[in-house]
């Protein structure tokens, strides 16, 4: 008889467990290593800056007031540009998922939209809507609506049939039907593209300020990279990626509030 | 409130599902539907619910449903069709709010049917706490919270384990006894059709046509597994089952 032995597990992974300390590590592990890289020699200055000197950079601009002179238009672009675009585009997503005609009508006219590179229409929105706040609330807005719309009617299409046949069965509302149970079953759908929607946003709203404006995060980088000030442009790629993380996080939090029901 | 079908032809695309049923099912009575796969038991069912319209025929519905009778005729569904999003008592309580039946009214329907189910302490359990039994018992607890006049039955056991349907089989036997709904059960399994239908319907091999329909006398209450008058009756259904199968695959060799 030969020895019994375990049987080798192999039923692990594939499902994301919450683990708090790795983001941050390797943001440090990063950081060190360049820091490391910088005072030795070994990168030199004109590859990189010593992330020291970009946080300095980052302390002063917060003391000298202009990080906010520079951040809140950006903040302000970003929140109205893409709430016109993400309200936009969940309304038409819904709209595109319930009803046929809607979704023969504009499902072409979304697919045609989708590939433009948005910011090639940034000429055209300054003719439209001003060189001012409209033209970039548009780019930001088209750019964040068609995302939108493609995972929101995707979502609704993803709804459990049965559920919305058992609502059916026992006679409920077309629009209870609606707001009690496609909705909540698109919701996820609808929140996961949103975190792709928001992150073309913050992209655009770059876009948008370095063609034309005087204050926002945008407008700061252009600048700083045509002096090549390498600190100021890395402060500005912080700030940036700040924004990224912290509308991501914001999401994460929406999303275990909203949907507590599936964990 | 009693159901007719009358003449009930449908086809899909030209395949022929039902041919020509006809069919009495009477107030206070569980008519159990069995047939061999495919041959249209789900759709017959659809069709008595008014979820699809049949090509020719009609389904007929005698008399007026009950008094606080909130849905004729509602369905328990085979795979349950709960709201993950909801719990136990929301799931009850989506069935009432477009009534109107809201706040304490709703509460006291929902204590109500829970404790018919034997759910008392799950209202506020999510169903993906729930096994497999428990979620079809909530199932059918928002079943009864509409007070339907006829339930309509497809599959209800079959996603559960042996042990569990017959639990579920003598909570359904016990709720008919305390107070007897009309039921249309289709199923697969003999066993069950012979545990609780009053009468059970025999479909033929698609397209489905009413083979033979067979009455049994013992009360629900007195059936028992094993019990030798209801063994012989299972066996005959699962002979003419296995006619079905063969001259199905019969017609198969000779297509
Ligand atoms: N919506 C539909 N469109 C087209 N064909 C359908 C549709 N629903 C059912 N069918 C077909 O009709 C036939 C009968 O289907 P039905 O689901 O009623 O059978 P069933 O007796 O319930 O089968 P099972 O015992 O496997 O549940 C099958 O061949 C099925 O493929
Ligand atoms: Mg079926």
């Amino acid at each position: 008889m030969p020895d019994p032995r375990p049987v080798p597990f192999r039923g692990g992974g594939f499902s994301p467990v919450r683990i708090r300390w790795a983001g941050p590590a390797v943001f440090a592990l990063l950081l060190a290593l360049v820091e490391w890289g910088t005072r030795s020699g070994w990168i030199s200055n004109l590859t990189l800056p010593r992330p020291s000197d970009v946080a300095a950079t980052l302390a002063d601009l917060a003391r000298s007031g202009m990080l906010w002179t520079h951040l809140a238009p950006s903040l302000t672009r970003l929140a109205v540009g893409s709430a016109m675009g993400v309200i936009a585009g969940i309304g038409i997503g819904i709209a595109i998922g319930l009803f046929s005609l809607i979704r023969a009508g504009l499902v072409p006219l979304v697919a045609a939209l989708f590939p433009i590179p948005k910011i090639a229409l940034l000429p055209l929105f300054v003719i439209w809507f001003g060189i001012d706040e409209g033209s970039k609330y548009a780019l930001i807005a088209l750019g964040t609506f068609t995302p939108t719309v493609v995972a929101t009617y995707g979502a609704v299409d993803n709804v459990d049939r049965t559920l919305i046949r058992m609502g059916q069965s026992f006679g409920l509302r077309w629009s209870s039907i609606v707001a009690k149970i496609v909705l909540p079953g698109a919701l996820p759908g609808i929140l996961s593209g949103l975190r792709v929607s928001l992150a073309i946003g913050i992209i655009l709203l770059v876009a948008a300020e370095m063609l034309g404006a005087e204050h926002g995060i945008g407008a700061y980088i252009l600048e700083a990279g045509s002096l090549y000030d390498l600190e100021r442009l890395f402060a500005g790629v912080v700030i940036l990626s700040c924004l990224g993380v912290a509308t991501s996080w914001g999401i994460g939090v929406l999303e275990r509030r909203l949907l507590r029901w599936r964990s | 409130m009693e159901l007719t079908l009358d003449r009930i032809t449908h086809r899909y695309g030209g395949m022929a599902v039902l041919q020509d049923i006809s069919l009495r099912i009477p107030a206070g009575e569980i008519l159990c539907i069995i047939g061999p796969s495919g041959c249209g038991k789900s759709t017959l069912l659809r069709l008595l619910g008014g979820l699809e319209r049949p090509d020719a025929g009609q389904v007929l519905q005698l008399g007026d449903p009950p008094q606080g009778c909130l849905n004729p005729l509602t369905y328990v569904f085979q795979d349950f069709a709960l709201l993950p999003w909801r719990t136990v008592a929301g799931n009850i309580s989506l069935v009432l709010e477009d009534h109107g039946i809201r706040g304490r009214a709703a509460r006291a329907i929902i204590d109500d049917v829970l404790g018919r189910t034997r759910l008392s302490g799950f209202a506020d359990a999510f169903p993906r706490q729930l096994s497999g039994g428990m979620k079809q018992r909530v199932a059918i607890a928002r079943a009864l919270a509409v007070n339907p006049a006829v339930l309509l039955l497809d599959e209800p056991l079959s996603a559960l384990d042996a042990q569990t349907r017959e639990l579920l089989m003598e909570d359904l036997v016990a709720l008919w006894t305390r107070q007897p709904f009309t039921g249309v059960y289709v199923t697969h399994n003999l066993a069950e059709a012979v545990r609780l239908g009053h009468r059970v319907a025999v479909l033929s091999r698609r397209p489905g046509r009413l083979r033979e329909v067979i009455g049994i006398d013992t009360p629900l209450a007195d059936r028992r597994p094993g019990d030798a008058e209801l063994e012989t009756l299972q066996a005959r259904l699962w002979d003419m089952m296995r006619e079905e199968a063969v001259a199905a695959d019969q017609e198969l060799l000779n297509a």
